[in-house]
């Protein structure tokens, strides 16, 4: 069997990081395995711009950003393969992928790093009622579609969900000039970033009504139209409320999802909330020698974060190859999410031997205004910082240090939790 | 004196900045960065965007290339702009960074390509 | 022969058609299959609950017990001769309490008077022995080890297909909208293309087989559509049960059942609403409602937050609740009032008509009917030998297309290059389940349009999810 040090499960902006960090690490002998004829993911069909400024100061379109790291990965000479979809990782690390070159191939890591991204949840999944026409797309496969292929998928237009995707592509659809009559939210709140509803509906006068769904589809071919309703606290329909629009075309941003099929058939062990994988302060997973990181791990905002995480996963898989099993953690300690704190990545921390800072990332539960970030060692009250606003859309972090744990010698858990005045 | 509330769109904080005019004096408050009020000041005077979209491509590896305007062009001129990036048809191969169209509606702005695309 | 064009000609390509269609091919008869939409399977075929029912629930001595167990014993040999998916997983139809027993008795005695193999009653406690999902609440049950879970969308093609190897001709998007009675037969007048002219009818219309029959006979029958809601949940849940459960049958039909399907998915449903647009498939807030809240009687836990789609179904019933199959006029046979127990009986009632209509045609046995059909190959289930050798021949085996079925491109291109290949997408999906996974097509959508646009040389903007109407795209961006 042959054999790599370290084998990275998808090209896009979170493998593409975590390898360019292997290699600086030291590593020469890693593979991204790339289902797609391209490297670069997601990156490839997000045209707009926002990406970079973090990682570049630039405001860069999705596909530059994407330049930037392919063009790390060709002058570091990395090897790479197209078109080459992993079907099996099991807790040995043994990768099973499969091409039209070689056909099925099985190959042995020394470490794996998991960067496969996400999918986006269908229609399917929101069991909404009605018909099941042409015409329903969930937003990236629209815009795929129509930013690669060059395709559109509908003249008159609804979009259910206000996450980025479904924002940007209400943008997009009215540039190419279909007209895009709503947008709907079932929450409160809207899932993207402020300055997408300001650039892609206010620009252009497209109406977001926060707290709806849809409640029918018509149309047994093509889409016809559809039937909005307030939804109440609970998120159910109000009756008297219905409005219809006829579209032929519906776009759904409803939530995207791990695409963890892979680490499960490893054994990995998954989080509940994140549906991706329970991870350590190293990014790696609780089966030895599997690290995770970008969409994969925990579904991210800004791919500037994603990038800084997949390198950390690829300098940890790069220690951890070249240290072997000599390599120590010690001293566990979980990370617990509480009162308005949905999640935190990682889950857990090996105090004694964490690198000198952690960056820990989170979200919150709701939209919360004048609330303080609390950091807690076991009772003691570590840190507390006042934010302005703080919303499920929009990724935190806490930055912890180790010097920090040193009063600490019997620490059994750490807190992060939202607290009121 | 006019007053208005907006979120800034200069990155993706997207601070909510007050602007308030009086006749030519335009005062900012709310911006946790100095971007943050040209782009206050800007979008109330004269308001500009970046736009993005795709064109044509003959031959290459896949059929659209995505451009951008290199700099912002006036928010008003944005359909405009649009019409003429979809009445053209490029050439493959294009490289990242190519100017595909040069003074884009009168904006004196150019549409250059932002990802390359092979010859096939 | 009297210069008319066909022997025979079947009114629809749904379960039913392609049954009689394959066995009628045994036969020197020049017979051709009119199909409204632009596939076989579109009907009631593609939606519905894929059981294989082992026959006690039809009324005893009823043509539709008949053909129940009849379908059901030869179903397994079926399945291998052409290779679609098929398993005996068992039924259980459980007792609420101990005043039922008396109607779960005579469920069993009706049974064994149909002649269903091997029936037995067993307690509440044997059930949860079985079944550790079954609820507390069920004293006994039936246990029919002869039920079965189907691909109905298999099952169907594979009939077609093999009718279609051994010589009938297919017709599609091809509307029948009169038939008139002409010397030695009957003319078929066709929506916007020529008339069929043709010795022998056979009606089997599904929802719209009463249209057909009553143009024609004398004696006037009515269709209702009954529709029926499903849940599908993701292959996660898929072994949450093993036995297809069903509950003590009440007024309309069986009940909601919860069983696995024979893709690893769980399906829950159906309800059983009747109602007038025989177009009318969709599903509502208040039946999915419905399905939820029955399935949880019987089955507990069912991880309802793993639905990855829901549909609906129309099944012809027909008011006397029974089928009616056989000569309704000269040369007009009747194959209508096709419900539950439809899937199961298709083959039974293919060979019933068929051998009835030879024998008025006096027709005689084709020499060389090819008996066995093979389906794709399901590249991911197969060991990796094979797979490796069969990606050496066929590179495009070793592109994923689909990456929640793990379907490749090749077997993509062959369900558009074989016998009656599919020219839609809801074809494709069907012939190799490109697009029935948890992100329900999201992915491999774009991909797929180009392959079948390619093969079959559609231009992108007519590509289809089925019929014309239903086109992917409106244009070029």
């Amino acid at each position: 069997m042959r054999q790599h040090d370290i084998v990275i499960i998808g090209g896009g902006p979170a493998g593409l990081s975590a390898a360019a960090a292997a290699r600086k690490a030291g590593v020469q002998d890693i593979l991204i395995l790339e289902r797609d004829g391209v490297l670069g993911g997601i990156l490839n069909q997000c045209i707009h711009n926002g990406f970079g400024l973090h990682t570049f100061k630039e405001e860069l379109t999705g596909p530059e950003y994407a330049s930037r790291y392919i063009d790390m990965v060709e002058e570091e000479k990395i090897p790479y393969k197209l078109n080459t979809i992993v079907v099996d990782v099991n807790k040995n690390r043994e990768v099973t992928y499969i091409n039209k070159e070689e056909g099925l191939v099985t190959i042995q890591a020394g470490a794996v790093i998991l960067a496969m991204g996400c999918r986006e949840r269908p229609r399917g999944a929101l069991n909404t009622p009605g018909y099941r026409p042409a015409g329903i797309y969930s937003a990236g496969t629209a815009q795929r579609l129509m930013n690669i292929e060059g395709y559109c998928v509908g003249k008159e237009v609804v979009i259910l969900g206000s996450g980025d995707i479904g924002l940007i592509m209400a943008r997009r659809m009215t540039l190419e000039g279909a007209k895009v009559k709503v947008v709907a939210e079932l929450m409160p709140y809207s899932g993207g970033l402020k300055r997408n509803i300001v650039q892609c509906l206010d620009d252009y006068g497209i109406p977001l009504k926060l707290s709806h769904t849809i409640i029918n589809i018509e149309g047994k071919e093509r889409l016809t139209g559809i039937t909005l309703a307030e939804v109440d606290a609970n998120r159910n329909p109000i009756p008297g409320t219905e409005e219809h629009y006829s579209c032929d075309a519906l776009l759904l941003s409803v939530g995207l999802i791990p695409e963890n099929e892979l680490s499960k058939g490893a054994g990995v062990s998954m989080n509940r909330i994140t549906s991706g994988p329970n991870v350590d302060d190293c990014l790696e997973t609780e089966v030895e020698g599997i690290y995770a990181c970008g969409n994969v791990l925990h579904v991210h905002d800004l791919v500037d974060f994603v990038s800084q995480e997949a390198a950390l996963a690829g300098e940890n898989a790069a220690a951890y190859v070249k240290e072997g099993q000599n390599r120590k953690k010690s001293h566990k300690v979980a990370l617990a999410a509480e009162n308005g704190v949905r999640y935190t990545v990682p889950q857990v921390l090996n105090v004694d031997t964490m690198k000198d800072t952690v960056t820990v990332r989170f979200r919150v539960a709701d939209v919360y205004k004048e609330r303080y970030i609390a950091v807690y060692y076991d009772d003691k009250l570590i840190s507390r910082k006042k934010k302005k606003v703080l919303a499920p859309g929009e990724m935190e972090q806490v930055v912890l240090k180790k010097s920090s744990f040193e009063g600490y010698p019997e620490i059994k858990q750490i807190k992060i939790c939202t607290e009121v005045e | 004196m006019e007053t208005r509330n907006l979120i800034c769109i200069g990155c993706p904080l997207g601070c909510p900045v007050t602007v308030t005019m009086d006749g030519d004096d335009i005062n900012v408050t709310g911006n946790t960065c100095p971007r943050g009020a040209d782009y206050a000041k800007k979008e109330v005077l004269s308001p500009t965007r970046i736009v993005t979209s795709s064109i044509r491509v003959k031959d290459g590896a896949i059929a659209r290339v995505s451009v951008k305007t290199k700099s912002d062009i006036p928010k008003s001129k944005i359909f405009e702009v649009m019409k003429e990036i979809q009445a053209v048809q490029v050439d493959a191969p294009v490289a990242l960074g190519q100017v595909l169209i040069k003074d884009c509606a009168g904006t004196g702005v150019e549409i250059i390509a932002t990802k390359t695309v092979e010859r096939v | 022969m009297s210069g008319l064009q066909y022997d025979v000609t079947i009114i629809g390509g749904g379960v039913t058609g392609a049954a009689v269609a394959r066995e009628l091919s045994r036969y020197q008869l020049k017979t051709c299959v009119v199909e409204r939409a632009e596939d076989v399977c579109s009907g009631t075929s593609k939606a519905n609950s894929a059981i294989i029912h082992a026959g006690y629930d039809a009324a005893q001595g009823s043509i539709k017990a008949k053909m129940n167990v009849e379908g059901n014993r030869i179903m397994g040999e079926l399945s291998k001769d052409l290779d679609f998916a098929f398993r005996r997983n068992g039924s259980l139809v459980l007792c609420f309490s101990e005043d039922d027993r008396p109607a779960l008795n005579a469920l069993y005695e009706r049974g064994v008077a149909n002649g269903v193999p091997d029936l037995k009653i067993i307690s509440g406690d044997e059930v949860r022995a079985m079944e550790p999902n079954v609820t507390d609440e069920v004293v006994a049950a039936l246990f029919a080890p002869t039920g079965g879970i189907v691909c109905p969308f298999g099952l169907t093609i594979a009939l077609a297909e093999n009718a279609c190897d051994n010589g009938v001709e297919f017709y599609f998007l091809t509307e029948v909208t009169n038939i008139a009675r002409i010397d030695g037969g009957y003319k078929l007048s066709i929506k916007g293309k020529e008339d069929i002219t043709t010795r022998f009818v056979v009606n089997a219309a599904g929802v719209y087989a009463d249209v057909f029959h009553n143009m024609v006979c004398e004696d006037k029958i009515t269709i209702i559509p009954r529709k029926g809601d499903y849940c599908l949940l993701d292959q996660e849940a898929g072994k949450h049960v093993d036995k297809t459960i069903f509950q003590l049958p009440g007024k309309y039909g069986k009940g909601v059942l919860v069983s696995p399907t024979i893709h690893g998915n769980l399906l829950i449903g159906p309800t059983a609403t009747d109602i007038e647009d025989k177009e009318g498939t969709y599903t509502t807030a208040g039946e999915l409602a419905e399905v939820t809240q029955k399935s949880a009687r019987g089955v507990k836990n069912i991880p309802y937050r793993q639905v990855i789609t829901s549909f609906s179904g129309l099944r012809a019933h027909e008011s006397h609740d029974e089928f009616i199959i056989g000569e309704s006029a000269e040369g007009f046979y009747d194959a209508a009032g096709i419900e539950s127990p439809g899937l199961s009986s298709a083959p039974a009632i293919g060979v019933y008509l068929a051998e009835m209509i030879a024998d008025k045609a006096q027709a005689k046995k084709k020499e060389n009917f090819i008996a066995t059909r093979k389906g794709i190959p399901h590249v991911s289930a197969m060991s990796r030998e094979e797979r490796a050798a069969l990606i050496k021949e066929r590179p495009d085996y070793g592109t994923i297309v689909c990456r929640c079925e793990n379907v490749s491109e090749g077997e993509i291109v062959d369900s558009i290059r074989r016998t009656l290949g599919a020219r839609s997408l809801d074809g494709i999906k069907r012939r190799v389940r490109q697009g029935m996974g948890r992100c329900q097509a999201g992915f491999c959508t774009p991909r797929t349009m180009e392959i079948l646009s390619r093969e079959a040389g559609i231009p992108m903007e007519e590509i289809c999810k089925n019929q014309p109407g239903s086109e992917m795209i409106t244009g070029e961006a």
